[in-house]
């Protein structure tokens, strides 16, 4: 099979949208279950968190709430937006700057009404917030700005 | 004084990459013959660019904390290498040390282009002066790395521990010589596409640009995920995090374009394809740039968050990828078609690499920006993560590894042998691989099986080429083909090995204690105190024992006082057969430490396979590097 130039070229391009379309459609396909939303407390009280399904949770660990299982591995602590407040518990080494009443965003989903963290995430930095805590955090210091 | 010196000499190259600009105006108009003049200017650029980072360098080394840079991320007390390293730890001088290589590509362009007609220099000259031009403004409007502190503090504020570490050193200049020396080829690509001379001789300029920039990019990556993996402690090599992408999508446009200049150089096909690729390469290094720089996704990477900063690098983004793109549109038509091949040859296999690999870019930047489009048009928060980029970019590298085998056992133009009779060993191995897998490890996944059969087929193909050939004839150029294409089998390996025979242990022990780390038994010593220059540490000693020999483990948790952070100083053992990891975590108040434990078979394959990859591009090189001087000074 032998092509004349001008059909070649059409046959690149047509090879090339394909290309495109086959990684949109791919990308799209996968995307649909596979990404995580991000949810504070407050969004698992009102509901918006599917059971099992992989989810990012975020907000401050509130004072006091951290307690740790016999085994010496397995932790369990509260988060909190101010408002609203969800039990989690964590199976492994936490970050260094994880403390009570420090910002924290983890990784996992929710189970029979805790949420189980597959990973909790560092903040590496004195100066590192994560953009989307980094919102909530301001969006809180306005409201209790405001209380006052 | 020095600080001003740098601001001056950076000032002084902004204006000459404005000068270059001007004079491919001038050139493409017809009003002066501008090479000689240009190629001077961009050479100068070049200098002026290494004057200001040789400043930057020389203020961290002083530590001069009335810079206010220096104050922000330095320290007096700490290691000389660290210093140097501060001076791109950070947005500003990281940003400096891009537009460095940026302008000093230029500079090496102006020197040694040979082939390329003068026109076409000229143009491509101005375009790498118009990307210089906005980054230049980019640093002395939004990112001044020069700026005074007054009055200056007492002391620094000190690096952030993480990046104190030999990888870090040489981490971010090695992926910039790669993100940046593609700007070449951009700029190569719209010279070419202004002056209409897109051809095998602009190919042939084009490749060595390419193939270094990829050498580093694949280094930058291979160093960057061996550092992730000692430093970070999680025990994982890739976390899909954006910055990762943010690197992984140039290198797999510069893939995609090696190959595609390939067949551009030897056959003069593919031309507006491969000028495509050379846009899209440089735009990918740009996004690449903006999403680390700008701080817009949530990544281990972020620094802090400065939204006029993002809106800057964003802005020049879309200035010059739409600009190349417009260009791209309106000269492509009158491109000459390139000479026919058939369905079955080496062209079309190239093509099918060159598919697969913009496959595997779109799913990954799909991915990876994913999460920006949906905020924007649903105000819903989400991150996209590794369970997406396995499933779906998975198969397809799955796919490309296994297609690798046949490409370079196809002729030029046309393929008339049976090409399936040479790849019976091959396929022979693969399917022993397969059946062995099923019997030796019956309850792996699936992605990690065929990973294993993939590279049983991948690594006896990709020595066919070596096959009936004189190894001494052989030119370096094959020889570099054969060793990346068998690179790549390595580190398949390596990848699947790690995700199907991992074993973890995660536990609290008590000193005399002894944990099972899959085939190895581990028994924690004791703990001790330990310090270093400006750290102080907690060092657990572990043994651990597998019938004859004994290791000794010492991972540290470490405290820094400046600034203040802890950090977890894995303890990796390396045997040929794997790595046993360890990282000590936190006393759990009763006397009992955490202790993490990995042993990952043939993890290390994963890095050594990169370099591999790495090595056999240099050899490429250097290869097409000579043969080229032989033919000008002996022929």
């Amino acid at each position: 099979m032998s092509l004349k130039p001008k059909h070649q070229r059409l046959a690149l391009v047509a090879a090339a949208a394909v290309a495109v379309l086959a990684a949109v459609l791919l990308a799209m396909l996968g995307l649909k279950d596979r990404a995580a939303y991000f949810y504070t407390p407050a969004d698992i009280a009102a509901g918006k968190a599917a059971e099992g399904k992989a989810m990012r949770l975020g907000g401050m660990v509130a004072a006091g709430s951290i307690r740790r299982a016999g085994d010496g591995v397995t932790i369990g602590f509260t988060v909190t937006d101010g408002g609203a407040r969800t039990p989690v518990t964590y199976r492994g080494i936490v970050p260094d700057l994880f403390r009570e009443g420090s910002g924290v965003i983890a990784e996992g989903r929710m189970q029979n009404g805790t949420f189980v963290a597959d990973n909790i995430l560092a903040k590496h930095d004195e100066r590192y917030m994560p953009p989307q805590l980094g919102n909530q955090a301001a969006e809180h210091q306005a409201g209790k700005t405001l209380q006052r | 004084m020095i600080a001003e010196a740098g601001l001056a000499a950076l000032w002084l190259a902004a204006a000459l990459s404005l000068l270059q600009l001007l004079l491919m105006a001038a050139e493409l108009r017809g009003l002066v013959a501008a090479a000689r003049m240009i190629r001077a200017v961009a050479v100068v650029q070049g200098v002026l660019a290494l004057f200001a980072m040789a400043m930057l360098l020389l203020v961290f080394v002083r530590t001069d904390l009335s810079v206010a840079l220096v104050a922000a991320n330095s320290h007096a007390a700490k290691p000389f290498i660290y210093k140097l390293a501060g001076a791109w730890g950070n947005h500003e001088g990281s940003m400096l040390l891009w537009v460095t290589v940026l302008a000093l590509s230029g500079a090496l362009l102006a020197l040694f282009s040979r082939a390329l007609s003068e026109r076409t220099l000229v143009a491509a000259l101005g375009a790498q002066g118009a990307l210089a031009l906005g980054f230049y403004a980019f640093l002395l409007i939004a990112s001044n790395p020069f700026a005074r502190l007054d009055p200056a503090p007492a002391e620094g504020r000190g690096l952030n521990p993480l990046l104190q570490d030999p990888g870090l050193a040489f981490h971010p200049p090695t992926l910039y010589l790669g993100y940046v020396g593609l700007s070449v080829a951009f700029s190569l690509a719209v010279g070419a596409l202004l002056t209409g001379d897109v051809g095998a001789a602009l190919a042939r300029a084009m490749r060595p640009w390419v193939l270094a920039a990829w050498i580093f990019l694949t280094l930058g990556i291979t160093a960057g995920s061996y550092w992730a993996y000692y430093e970070l402690g999680w025990g994982g090599w890739w976390f899909w995090d954006p910055v990762e992408n943010a690197s992984l999508m140039p290198w797999l446009a510069a893939t995609a374009l090696l190959h595609s200049v390939a067949v551009l150089a030897a056959r003069g096909a593919l031309r507006a394809w491969s000028m495509m690729l050379a846009v899209i390469a440089f735009s990918m290094s740009m996004v690449g740039t903006f999403l680390v720089r700008s701080g817009i996704l949530t990544s281990v990477h972020s620094f802090a968050v400065d939204p006029s900063r993002g809106t800057f690098l964003l802005a020049l983004l879309g200035l010059y990828v739409g600009a190349a793109f417009l260009l791209f549109a309106l000269r492509t038509a009158a491109l000459k078609e390139g000479p026919p091949f058939e369905l079955v040859s080496r062209e079309s296999g190239l093509v099918a690499n060159n598919l697969l690999l913009s496959v595997i870019l779109g799913v990954v930047f799909v991915g990876t920006l994913y999460p920006l489009f949906a905020e924007a048009a649903t105000g819903e928060k989400l991150s996209v993560g590794a369970p997406y980029f396995n499933a779906v970019a998975g198969p397809l590298a799955l796919l490309l590894a296994a297609l690798v085998a046949l490409g370079p056992l196809l002729s030029w133009r046309r393929e008339r042998r049976p090409v399936p009779k040479r790849l019976a060993v091959p396929a022979l191995i693969a399917a022993s691989a397969l059946a062995i897998s099923f019997i030796a490890a019956p309850g792996i996944g699936i992605l990690p099986r065929l990973g294993l059969v993939a590279a049983a087929w991948l690594a006896p193909a990709s020595l066919l080429p070596l096959a009936s050939r004189n190894p001494l004839r052989t030119p370096l150029a094959t020889w570099g083909m054969v060793l990346a294409h068998f690179g790549i089998a390595v580190a398949l390996t390596g990848m699947a090995a790690d995700s199907a025979f991992t074993r973890e242990t995660l536990a609290a022990a008590r000193p005399g204690e002894t944990l099972r780390a899959g085939p190895w038994l581990v028994e924690l010593r004791g703990l001790s105190p330990a310090a270093g220059p400006n750290w102080t540490a907690v060092e657990a000693e572990l043994r651990a024992s597998r019938g004859d020999g004994v290791l000794v483990l010492k991972p540290q948790t470490r405290f820094f006082t400046a600034p203040p952070t802890e950090t977890n100083e894995a303890a990796i053992e390396t045997l040929w057969n794997g790595q046993l990891y360890a990282v000590l975590g936190k006393p759990d108040g009763t006397g009992r430490w955490q202790l993490r434990l990995w042993w990952k078979p043939f993890v290390t394959l994963i890095w050594f396979g990169g370099v591999l990859i790495a090595l056999g591009g240099l050899l490429a090189l250097f290869g097409r590097a000579w043969r080229s001087f032989r033919k000008r000074h002996f022929a």
